[in-house]
């Protein structure tokens, strides 16, 4: 049997895996698509009309969409907080659950991607971007290294990924020397995917609030607290409702990460506030605007404000062993985690970027409902992608999903 | 959403909704009679497009990487496109830039009174939306006694100027030498030409918007509607990087009226001008006037920190 017959017996199998499952598992996929299905018609929408139907202007000209894609380049980055226990400490316990983690990577950077698509205003063109047939201004478009980083990454993860998955279906573990290689670019490619997306907000001199060089330390201080707070959410879900087990000291040091990347984005958001009010001046408006308001237009109070108090009960829970080790107490800590830094991270800092506008214009921001169902759409079809992923993950974990062979008499040659 | 709209322009236009009923209506009924005929190479299948143009067009090239030939053919599809939708001859060119020109712009804020005849004049010559409301320069009032942009009023009314205690600011692209619009655009789609101008291919611009965050001038505007003009009243002498039909999700800025100034003409906001405020010129050529005012007055640029190197100046008398 030659190795095409193999790949071709395993993508059987997993097809055959993912349409059998259980009533909650299809009305979960139901739930998606009806989310996925909302969302393609609300994109129709923007595409007949124009991106006139968001609540975007020239004045703050990026809004729901990019603050989501920022934020989920975050999540993607934060699977190499697995990734690298597992392979440069070799912990076998997080090993185990390390697919998981780039499973969640490839969808994560699917959804960051989908979200640049969606906001740009001729999709059609995208082909532009590609070198030698269109026109790719590479280097000095940070846009243009973010596209090559963000797709690089995706190939990278999802080709570990399906070797890995590939080799397990068939009993073995993976041994070559490639395959390490490649796991030791991917990490060093997972903290440039959101330094690069840091620098499109921080290379502009033009928004004081983005040009600072904290903000790619911010970026990857959040995305280390916001992505384990959804891996430790997501390893939870999936323990309650498959047969897969792991070691709970995954999920212990999954939360002492947290805790500390947590911490620090507290104290980087402390340095900025202290930085631009103690001498406020041009360089403090648009933080202003952000938590106090300017001349009684502030639309953005109640979601900064929100954010932190989201954060700090977050980091007081974690900061408590007795706390942070009691399952529901971390389960809350979580969550507070990935709401908090999804607003911190999108409309908390992309949005007032632009306020007050480069001509000192304070003029407000807020998504509307066409942007909030695309937004939906795009975040129900990275679940979607995660739960093929991860069913398929488990099922060959399992060794439910494994290479059966159809003559097992005869010597097998892969 | 609406406030959005309404408050970009800092004069609300008519809000006419009509020409697009009967375009509308119009594109209806062409689609319905070529469903009905034999498709003929003109039917309306491609958006009323020969599918030959609508190809050429989704196909076509990056400006500077077109061959004459297929720039001739871009011209002709333009032309051809504008009297379809609009019904007016257009003459789309591609007058290269002159030798030995670099364009520069002095404002002398002493005699601007803030009366916007350069922003209409602006709208009129370079084909704005005008339901989007597009304007590419924006006047701003401002208290005398500072030049903090904050305090600036953008929606001052033009019928009762000048203000006591108020002078003006306009304000436009820059059409910086270092210009970081441009370094931030991810597929080259915006790039400055020989004689200084900061130009966009439409064509090939995908609407991501960098471009707007870099800009530290507010130049760069963005089409979140299809921009639509009067038939009676479009400018049928066009440039393809200036003043020709633009679309919907891409961005378009000031481009000092390329259709006129390498042409020798001036700009259309420098000949509005009723007080003589505005001063355009070659700035390589030592007897003009723009280079006078850059050796005699006291000239200053705005935000000249952020070292973009506006040909953009200020002065006073």
């Amino acid at each position: 049997m030659g190795k095409s017959m193999a790949v071709r017996h395993f993508i059987f199998d997993a097809i055959k895996e993912l349409f059998t499952g259980s009533k909650r598992y299809w009305s979960w996929i139901g739930f998606l698509l009806i989310l996925l299905a909302h969302g393609v018609s609300s994109y129709v929408t923007q595409m007949q009309s124009g991106l006139v139907v968001t609540g975007m202007s020239d004045q703050v000209s990026w809004g729901f969409y990019i603050s989501n894609f920022a934020f989920f380049v975050g999540i993607a980055a934060a699977a190499v907080l697995l990734v690298i226990p597992a392979y440069i400490f070799d912990r076998k316990d997080v090993k185990e659950v390390v697919l998981l983690g780039e499973s969640m990577a490839i969808a994560a950077v699917l959804v960051a991607l989908m979200f640049v698509m969606v906001d740009l205003g001729r999709p059609e063109r995208i082909w532009h971007v590609i070198p030698y047939i269109g026109a790719f201004n590479f280097p000095d478009s940070i846009l243009a290294w973010d596209t090559l980083v963000l797709s690089g990454y995706l190939l990278l993860n999802a080709a570990t990924l399906c070797y890995v998955l590939f080799l397990h279906y068939h009993g073995k573990i993976p041994t070559s020397k490639l395959y390490f290689a490649v796991v030791v670019i991917t990490m060093f490619w997972a903290i440039s995917i959101h330094t690069v997306t840091a620098f499109m907000f921080s290379s502009n001199p033009s928004r004081a609030m983005w040009h600072t060089s904290l903000l790619g330390p911010r970026f990857i201080a959040s995305a280390f607290a916001s992505g384990p707070a959804l891996i430790i959410i997501t390893l939870g879900v999936i323990r309650s409702l498959t047969d897969y087990r792991f070691s709970q000291t995954v999920i212990d040091i999954l939360a002492l990460i947290m805790t500390v990347a947590l911490q620090m984005t507290l104290f980087f958001v402390g340095v900025e506030l202290f930085t631009d009010f103690y001498n406020e001046g041009h360089h403090g408006a648009s933080i202003r605007y952000l938590f106090l308001g300017i001349e009684g237009l502030g639309n953005l109070r109640p979601w900064i404000w929100a954010a932190l108090a989201m954060n700090l009960v977050a980091v007081s829970i974690l900061m408590l062993h007795s706390l942070r080790r009691d399952m529901k107490w971390l389960y809350t800590a979580c969550v507070l985690t990935f709401f908090g830094i999804w607003i911190e991270k999108g409309m908390g800092l992309v949005v007032p970027g632009f306020i007050p506008t480069t001509l000192g214009e304070v003029f407000e921001y807020s998504p509307t409902a066409t942007e909030i169902s695309i937004a939906l759409g795009i975040w129900a079809f990275g679940m979607l992608v995660f739960t093929i992923l991860a069913k398929t993950v488990v099922a060959v974990e399992l060794g439910r999903l494994k290479y059966q062979d159809p003559n097992p008499y005869r010597p097998r040659a892969l | 959403m609406t406030n959005a709209r309404s408050k970009r322009a800092a004069s609300p236009a008519s809000g006419m909704t009509r020409r697009k009923f009967i375009k509308r209506a119009g594109a209806a009924g062409s689609l319905a009679a070529a469903a009905a005929s034999v498709p003929a190479v003109s039917a309306g299948a491609w958006g009323g497009e020969t599918m030959q143009d609508a190809f050429g067009t989704f196909f076509q090239d990056q400006y500077k990487k077109m061959s004459p030939e297929e720039i001739e053919e871009a011209l002709a599809r333009i032309e051809r496109r504008a009297l379809r939708e609009t019904g007016v001859r257009i003459k789309c060119e591609n007058t290269p830039p002159i030798p030995g020109v670099v364009f520069g712009y002095a404002i002398n804020i002493s005699k601007c009174k803030g009366y916007r005849d350069c922003v209409y004049a602006c709208v009129k010559e370079n084909n704005l939306g005008r339901d989007s409301q597009m304007q590419y320069i924006r006047v701003l009032e401002m208290d005398r006694g500072t030049r903090n942009l904050e305090k600036a009023d953008h929606y001052y009314d033009s019928e009762i100027v000048p203000q006591e205690g108020k002078y003006y600011l306009p304000v436009q692209c820059m059409q910086c030498d270092n210009p970081p619009c441009v370094k931030a655009c991810p597929v080259e789609a915006t790039w400055k030409e020989p004689d200084g101008i900061v130009v966009i291919d439409y064509n090939w611009c995908i609407g991501c918007r960098m471009c707007m965050s870099a800009c530290p001038y507010w130049a760069r505007h963005f089409n979140w509607t299809e921009p639509e003009v009067p038939a009676e009243e479009i400018n049928p002498l066009t440039h393809y990087l200036g003043n020709r039909p633009r679309m919907r999700g891409v961005t378009e800025k000031c481009h000092f009226c390329v259709q006129r100034t390498r042409k020798g003409l001036l700009p259309a906001c420098a000949e509005a001008c009723p007080n003589g405020a505005r001063i355009f010129g070659n700035l390589l050529d030592p007897d003009s006037e723009i280079r006078y005012v850059l050796e005699n007055k006291d000239v200053f640029r705005l935000k000249e920190d952020l070292a973009t190197e506006p040909k953009f100046w200020y002065f006073s008398d």
